[in-house]
């Protein structure tokens, strides 16, 4: 399955509703979604994963430097990930203590209000 | 010989193919269902780093990715034909040794190849890192994390990435005829 992409703003929030599969050959455009977002002053994000079916370390990659971009801004970029399957690429690699992941959109939006 | 092999040209969207071969074929081997996305996975890192390395390399030399049944273990064998000293992989990997024999599953020791760890990401609130890429190595690291052993060694020119899983001897492949005697190491043939 190919990647569909698409977001909106909630809360002064925008979410990135990510569907498919995120590997070497989709992942340059969730990148490029991510750097648009944020050269339009987006700077707090929330990627919805609970639709993707594979991700792997060049996804990984993408959201890394989404993160570090919109921190270079006092930015946040949380995760909504449920999927077992998907959690373990994070374990393995240990970025569950680099990202806040959440259970649901609404969840991660009312953490990242909390924290303000 | 291996019971499926498949070549590719390095391009990013030729990996997902190999991941679907690799899965189809890994089920079919009796591979448990719960490990099916952990060979998926994988085989789409060992394939992604093969590809990257290719494309800033030997864009014209395909990837060899070798898919084989033995007794008890399933085992994918992907092959490039890069300079191993510049291709993401440890350079010396002459025994295996770069990609050590996992003691059990799951063991998240990112970094554990090539070093570098995840280039220095930090938790929220500390100092960031410039580069915006993951380093190259996390990729075996990830797969050091789902195989049940991983070896590396050079092949020709390049690397081979080694792993294999534990499978369940599939009824089909014995091939026996009904009453015919079991012939010991008999397996299905070869499909290429």
């Amino acid at each position: 399955m190919d990647l569909k992409l698409n977001h909106y703003n909630k809360d002064g929030i925008e979410v990135v509703d990510v569907e498919g599969e995120i590997d070497v050959y989709t992942a340059p455009r969730l990148r490029e979604l991510l750097i648009d977002l944020v050269n339009k002053k987006n700077y707090q994000l929330v990627v919805n994963m609970e639709k993707v079916e594979f991700l792997d370390s060049t996804g990984l990659g993408v959201l890394v430097g989404g993160l570090k971009r919109v921190r270079a801004h006092d930015g946040s970029l949380d995760l909504v990930c449920t999927q077992e399957r998907i959690l373990k690429i994070f374990r393995i690699t240990g970025l569950t203590k680099v990202f806040g992941i959440h259970e649901t959109v609404d969840e991660a939006i009312a953490a990242r209000k909390a924290e303000k | 010989m291996a019971t499926v092999e498949v070549t590719f040209t390095p391009l990013p969207a030729h990996v997902r193919t190999a991941r679907l071969v690799a899965t189809a074929v890994a089920r079919r081997s009796g591979v448990d269902e719960s490990v099916l996305d952990e060979v998926r996975l994988a085989v789409g890192e060992a394939c992604s780093r093969a590809v990257e390395a290719h494309r800033r390399h030997c864009p014209r030399q395909p990837i060899r990715v070798e898919l084989t049944d033995h007794e008890e273990r399933f085992e994918v064998v992907v092959t490039d034909s890069a300079p191993a000293s510049e291709n993401g992989a440890a350079p010396a990997a002459g025994d295996g040794g770069a990609g050590p024999s996992q003691e059990g599953r799951g063991s998240p020791r990112p970094g554990e190849h090539s070093g570098g760890g995840l280039g220095g990401i930090t938790p929220p609130g500390t100092t960031e890192p410039a580069d915006l890429q993951l380093p190259e190595g996390v990729g075996l690291a990830v797969i050091a994390g789902l195989a049940d052993d991983v070896r590396i060694s050079p092949a020709g020119a390049g690397i081979s990435v080694r792993m294999s899983w534990k499978r369940r001897p599939h009824p089909e492949t014995s091939l026996r005829l009904p009453g015919a005697p079991r012939i010991p190491g008999q397996r299905i043939p070869s499909f290429v």
